[in-house]
Parts: structure tokens; C-alpha cells; sequence
């Protein structure tokens, strides 16, 4: 949003009072914390409208892929770096199918997106799209695969080079806001008018900014609003300073003329993990792959869901009692807190120590553990509810819980409230192994 | 035609240069010396300045107690032999050697100091890549071991690691009597990366000497922390605080501790290729936030992050 005296620039300077504010400059003040219409001015030109209306737009176009629970929204991104705020809408994945697939090869794909769940920390990682891709050149072959497809429910990409095959797959699949990929500088004219009639997102794919920048103009005068762009890179190298040169002109407002998501096709790429994870990393916002993996898919979804991480909101676990090492009930218990890196911690060196035992983890709001015990979110009294909450007295007829070891001045008062032999654990995770393996416990 | 603007940002800082490995000309036995760091612009951004090629260097444990399995099978009986493991890293085209001394441990195998030096020795002797050699984690006995180590491979300007805020002043002091450079080591957090450094340079350790680790998370433990300090200490730099521009070392091994890098599971596909996927996923997510050497452990992660960097670096 423009600044007031950026705004008061553009207006009439009449002072006439017809806005209800005394003067302009009250009225640009109201507007830019936008209380108040531009509308209201009675003087206002149109050229200073449109370039208001410009300037107030985000740096990044939100654009939405499909509709419903699953629907995909991409863009209105305002930063260079995730400490500066955070990165506000994930990159996310697409299988291609092409329309020439055996009807196996397909299964055995759509079977595949399917099983791309996986479960972490309290989020579920999941593939998020399906594209379908006409390599038969036949309209009525690409609407058949494309309502096949569309059955998983998941939002789709349709890719084609021609007007007539995106309108006979929309209509004979009744598909809700597919992303067409993607017009040309040669076609997209009759692309950006066909995106506009279906009302679907439209991808432009050009390898060099500048004609990509006239064709994203050609599109917005077809009447096409909602673009992403492919910068089609050739090399790592390429995808790393096109999407910086993309974003950072974005968000630094140095030009407006490419302010949208970015595509990346990695079919028939032999880097395509490689480049999906920089994408990631790296402003992408959809990538089309030929297949994914799983053992690919989990560390690419895990980066992603790293990345995208709220920096100001640490990531929990949920609460309750965790077995390590298949425990019976007479393993020891050990606690720690639900913030996840402490977790992740304490529960790497309770598996390395290959020594079964329960993990009770507490809910201390994501906080670790000294700065949960200082903040009063981690006390005695919470150790007990969580036991008491998980039935670990139960499953572990030990009698014996571990402690942090910065937590040894709480040790008597828990003793007594819960009536175990309370064992002060090391001060640090990584002496966990040593003090498991010891057998003193 | 429009004409799209390259948003080059005008820096006022740069990273400095350290300097790995002395070949004869400088006095050593090594191939070659290698320059770390050198970048004038956010990585991998050849508008603004590339600096030197980021550098891999192949983990060789002289004990592998407590190693998971999956990740050094590949090297099959060499894992009992400092000297192969080194040979092994060297065929599969690694730039440095990272030696840990795990063995002097007193909590471990409790080795002498001599036998570690030997080791050190051996390897030094049969593999003549530059070398980065790390004590056990036991204060007291680095600091001898390290005084050893120092000694025993004068002029040959190995990186000793690590420096810690408690523990820097004898590690310091060996580096700089033989001419080595060390890593300095600090948790995860701008502030005490630059504390490491103030603290070094106070006590007379040239800042071309240092090369820092600011403690990389591996993927799924805390890596967007590790991203975003990598970052930040690197914009600083670039921005002029002179004692943020050393050039970012980033051990990426402790991937292999993260369980679901390894756990065998059918859904999760080969564990193996996850495995190495895992650290190298690390691995570029250091890299792209401002990494100029990586330690690695697996040659299928060493081979992915030899290909990114090369693809990044447009060679």
C-alpha cells in the first residue's frame, strides 16, 4: 500500500471538503490506512486512479488453483527472506500425466499421488496436485484423461498448446479452475482470451523476462488477470537468479511488471528433485514433475514444511507419551517439553541409546525446556497432569522418571506429587545414550 | 519492449578468504590450496559475485561407534582404516578430508594422544588433499590432542575444529603457532556467531584464519533456524560487519540421526536413497543460505551437492 503523501500526490490539491475530510492530504491519510474510498474524491482523473489502484495491488498476485477444501492459493508474497516476516504460501508439487498413458501407467500414478501422505509433527504432508498433459494432440483423448484424473478431488493442471483442447477438458471434465500451462509469446493472445472465458488461471513460459514482461501486458489487455509465469530455466543457476530477479523486483516494487507466482515444468528433467527443492527454497510456487518418488517426496515435503514455518511460531508436537525402542512396562520414563527441535532431540538419542522407554512429552506451548520452566508453563504440577493424562503410570510399572538435568531443582516436589523414583537425567540430550546404556536406570 | 530491471544490490561488505591445504609452493605436502569464501553478493547470484567454489569435504571417523550403519556401508571394510576411508573419499573426488579423532573420547575408546597423531600422520602422509581435523568434544583432551595435531602437521595449514566460546584459547593458540586456520563454532544464533569471532580476534587470531560453523540443523530438526541464521550472518556481512565475513562451514552429518532418514518403512521408499537425500537436502539448504563448505558423509549425497554445486554455479 502507498504512503499518504505518495497517494496525495495524485489528488486534486483542491482542499474542496467534498470527501468530508478538510483537506487532500486528510483524505490520502484515510486512504492509505484504507478507510475511506478513492471513490469519494468527486475530482480525482482517471489517470491518477489507475495508477492508485496500481500501486495498491500486492506486489505478488494471489492467485487460486481449483476450488473447495483442496483449493491451492499462491502469491501475495512480501518477502525476500523468511526472518524479514514469513513466506506465506508453499510451493507445492504436481504429478503429469500425459493423455497417451496405458490405463495402467495411469492407475499406477494416480495410485502414487495417493499414497504421497505422510504425517509430521501434528501436519500431514501430502502431494497437492495432478496435471494432465495432451501428447495425443487429441481435444477429446485430453478431456478423457483430464475427468479421469479429476476424480482424485485433488486441484489440476491442464497442459496443452492449444485454445480448443483446455476448452473441450473445462467442459467435458467440468473442471473448477484448472491452471492452463502455458501460452507462448506466438499464442498468448488466443490463450489469455480462452483463460479468461473459462475464468482459469493461465501459465506464461517464455526463457527470457523481457518478452515474458510484453506477454504478461498482452494477456492483462485479452482481459487474463490471473497469470503465473514459467521462466523455463535452463540450469540451477538460471532458476536461482530468475526467481530473485522476479521476486525481488516484486517486493522492492523496482518493477511491477511480473508480479506473479512461478511455475516450474521439471518433466523429462534428470535434476527435477534437485530443482523442485531450490524452487522451494527459492520463490517457486507450483512445480510439475514426471513422478515423485517417496523416498524423494518425504525429504522434499519435509523441506517445504520447514521453510515454510511461521519464524515467530515455533513448531509443536502434540503432547503425550511416546514409546521409544518398543518399551514394556518396565521401561523407564523420561519427559521433555512439546517443542518440536527439543523433541526431535531427545527423541534421536533415546533411539540411538537402542534402549526401549516411554517419552512423556509435556505441553509447554512450544517452548523449551528452561525457558518453559522460567516462563511457569512447565512445572511439577504439569508433569503430573501429563501423566496422569497419558496413563503412563500404567504402561510403565517402573516407577522411575528421568528429568532434565536443568530441571534438578524440581526433582523433590515431583517425587512427592507423583509418586516416583525421580531419576535427574543429564544436562544435555546428547548424554541420554550414555546414561540409558549405563543401566542405572 | 519492456526491459526487465536486474535488482543487483550494492554491498559494502565482503567476505574474506581463508586459505585450506599448503601444495609445496607454500610449503606443504598438498595437491593443491584451496581458497573458502570471497563472495560479494547472496550465494549463488553471479550479478552480484560467485567468490570461490564452494567446497566438499568427505567425513572419515577414526572410530564409528554409534554411527548408524546405512550411512558408511558403502565404504565397506574401509571404516576400520582411517588411511582407505580417506583413499576411498579422495576416488569419489571429495575437495578436503574431514578427520575426526573420535578415538581419544575418554568416555569411548579413551586412545592416546600419540595414536591419533599417528592416525593423523598416516593420512596426511597417503591422501594428499587438505585436511580439517576435529578432537572428540572433550575440552580438556583437545586441547592437548590439538596442541599434537598442530605440531605434527606444521606447514601443511589444516583447519583444527572446533573453537567454542569455552573452549578457544589453546585451540587458537595451536592454530596460529604452525600457520593452521580452525573452525569456530557456535549454537545457532547470529549474536554468538559474532561473539566467536570478537572473542578469537581479541585474542589475536587473524580473522583469515577462522572459518566459522554456526551449527547446521539438519532437514526435519530445526533446519529453517539454521536457514534463516546462515542468512542473516551473511547478509551482515555483506553489509559491512567485518566480524560476520568468514567464510560458513556447515557439518551436515548429523542427518543421519534424523529417524526419519533412515526407518525402514515401505511407504517411505528406498531408506538408503532417502538417506542421502536427507543430507544433501541439508546440504543445499546450506549452500543456498550462505554455506562455503560442507562436510558430508554418504558418496550418494557427496555426488548430489557435487552436481548442485556445479549447477549452480552455471560450470
Amino acid at each position: 500500500m502507498a504512503t499518504a503523501i505518495e497517494i496525495f500526490k495524485h489528488l486534486p490539491k483542491k482542499n474542496c471538503g467534498k470527501c468530508n475530510f478538510p483537506t487532500c492530504l486528510a483524505f490520502a491519510m484515510q486512504l492509505a490506512n484504507q478507510k475511506v474510498k478513492l471513490s469519494d474524491c468527486p475530482f480525482v482523473s482517471e489517470e491518477a486512479k489507475a495508477k492508485l489502484e496500481a500501486s495498491s495491488a500486492p506486489p505478488i498476485r494471489l492467485v487460486a488453483i481449483g476450488d473447495g477444501p483442496k483449493k491451492i492459493e499462491l502469491g501475495d508474497e512480501t518477502e525476500l527472506y523468511r526472518h524479514e516476516k514469513k513466506f506465506f504460501h508453499p510451493t507445492r508439487y504436481a504429478i503429469v500425466i500425459s493423455d497417451l498413458a496405458a490405463d495402467d501407467e495411469a492407475e499406477a500414478k494416480l495410485q502414487r499421488a495417493r499414497d504421497l501422505v505422510f504425517d509430521r509433527v501434528g501436519q500431514t504432508l501430502a502431494l497437492d496436485m495432478l496435471a494432465v498433459r495432451n501428447d495425443s494432440n487429441d481435444p477429446a483423448k485430453f478431456a478423457a484423461m483430464a475427468s479421469r484424473v479429476s476424480k482424485s478431488g485433488l486441484p489440476m493442471a491442464l497442459m496443452a498448446d492449444r485454445p480448443e483442447a483446455f476448452r473441450q477438458a473445462v467442459a467435458d471434465a467440468h473442471l473448477a479452475r484448472p491452471l492452463l500451462y502455458a501460452a507462448t509469446a506466438s499464442n498468448v493472445g488466443e490463450m489469455a482470451a480462452a483463460a479468461k472465458e473459462l475464468k482459469c488461471p493461465l501459465v506464461l513460459r517464455s526463457d527470457d523476462l523481457n518478452a515474458l514482461a510484453d506477454m504478461v501486458e498482452t494477456a492483462k489487455k485479452a482481459g487474463a488477470e490471473d497469470l503465473m509465469l514459467d521462466l523455463a530455466p535452463a540450469r540451477a543457476k538460471d532458476l536461482v537468479e530468475k526467481n530473485t530477479i522476479v521476486r525481488k523486483n516484486a517486493v522492492k516494487k523496482t518493477f511491477r511488471g511480473l508480479g506473479y507466482p512461478i511455475v516450474l515444468n521439471a518433466c523429462g528433467d534428470e535434476r527435477a528433485v534437485l530443482k523442485a527443492m531450490l524452487s522451494t527454497m527459492k520463490y517457486g510456487g507450483i512445480v510439475l514433475l514426471d513422478d515423485l518418488d517417496p523416498a524423494h517426496a518425504l525429504p522434499l515435503f519435509v523441506l517445504r514444511q520447514n521453510i515454510y514455518t511461521d519464524p515467530q511460531v515455533p513448531i509443536q508436537v502434540k503432547p503425550g507419551l511416546y514409546p521409544v525402542n518398543d518399551p514394556g512396562p518396565d521401561a523407564p520414563v523420561l519427559f521433555t517439553t512439546n517443542f518440536s527441535l527439543t523433541y526431535f532431540t531427545v527423541m534421536a538419542d533415546i533411539d540411538k541409546a537402542k534402549v526401549p522407554a516411554w517419552l512423556l512429552v509435556v505441553d509447554t506451548e512450544g517452548l523449551s525446556v528452561l525457558t518453559a520452566f522460567s516462563a511457569g508453563k512447565l512445572s511439577a504440577e504439569s508433569v503430573v497432569e501429563a501423566l496422569d493424562e497419558t496413563s503412563a503410570k500404567e504402561k510403565s510399572g517402573k516407577g522411575v522418571l528421568i528429568i532434565p538435568g536443568m530441571l534438578s531443582r524440581m526433582s523433590g516436589k515431583l517425587q512427592e506429587l507423583s509418586g516416583l523414583k525421580v531419576v535427574v537425567g543429564p544436562r544435555e540430550s546428547s548424554g541420554i545414550p550414555k546414561m540409558l546404556k549405563s543401566g542405572q536406570v | 519492449m519492456v526491459d526487465v530491471p536486474v535488482p543487483k544490490e550494492k554491498w559494502s561488505g565482503k567476505i574474506g578468504t581463508v586459505a585450506v591445504g599448503s601444495s609445496p609452493a607454500e610449503g606443504g605436502s598438498r595437491s593443491s590450496r584451496l581458497m573458502l569464501g570471497g563472495e560479494s553478493g547472496m550465494p549463488f547470484l553471479s550479478y552480484e559475485g560467485l567468490g570461490q567454489r564452494q567446497r566438499l569435504a568427505g567425513e572419515v571417523l577414526d572410530s564409528i561407534d554409534g554411527t548408524p550403519e546405512m550411512s558408511i556401508a558403502l565404504f565397506g571394510d574401509a571404516v576400520n582404516d582411517p588411511v582407505a576411508w580417506a583413499l576411498r573419499w579422495k576416488e569419489l573426488g571429495v575437495d578436503i578430508i574431514c578427520l575426526k579423532l573420535r578415538s581419544l573420547d575418554p568416555e569411548g575408546k579413551n586412545a592416546s594422544i600419540e595414536d591419533a597423531v599417528q592416525t593423523v600422520l598416516d593420512v596426511l602422509k597417503t591422501v594428499d588433499l587438505p585436511l580439517i581435523v576435529y578432537g572428540c568434544g572433550n575440552q580438556e583432551k583437545d586441547a592437548h590432542a590439538m596442541e599434537a595435531v598442530s605440531n605434527a602437521c606444521a606447514g601443511e595449514r589444516v583447519l583444527l575444529a572446533n573453537a567454542e566460546e569455552n573452549a578457544y584459547k589453546s585451540i587458537s593458540a595451536a592454530a596460529t603457532a604452525n600457520g593452521h586456520g580452525l573452525i569456530a563454532f557456535s549454537n545457532l544464533d547470529v549474536n554468538l556467531a559474532k561473539q566467536m569471532n570478537i572473542l578469537l580476534a581479541d585474542f589475536g587470531t587473524k580473522l583469515d584464519n577462522v572459518v566459522m560453523d554456526p551449527l547446521m540443523a539438519a532437514l526435519g530438526m530445526g533446519l529453517e533456524y539454521s536457514y534463516s541464521v546462515n542468512e542473516r550472518i551473511r547478509l551482515a556481512g555483506l553489509m559491512g560487519d567485518r566480524m560476520l565475513q568468514t567464510p560458513m562451514c556447515c557439518d551436515l552429518t548429523s542427518s543421519w540421526e534424523t529417524r526419519e532418514a533412515t526407518e525402514e518403512n515401505e511407504a517411505w521408499g528406498d531408506a538408503t536413497e532417502r538417506g542421502a537425500w536427507w543430507e544433501a537436502t541439508t546440504g543445499l539448504a546450506a549452500l543456498v543460505s550462505g554455506a562455503d563448505l560442507l562436510i558430508v558423509r554418504h558418496p550418494r549425497s557427496l555426488e548430489i551437492l557435487q552436481d548442485a554445486i556445479a549447477e549452480l554455479r552455471g560450470e
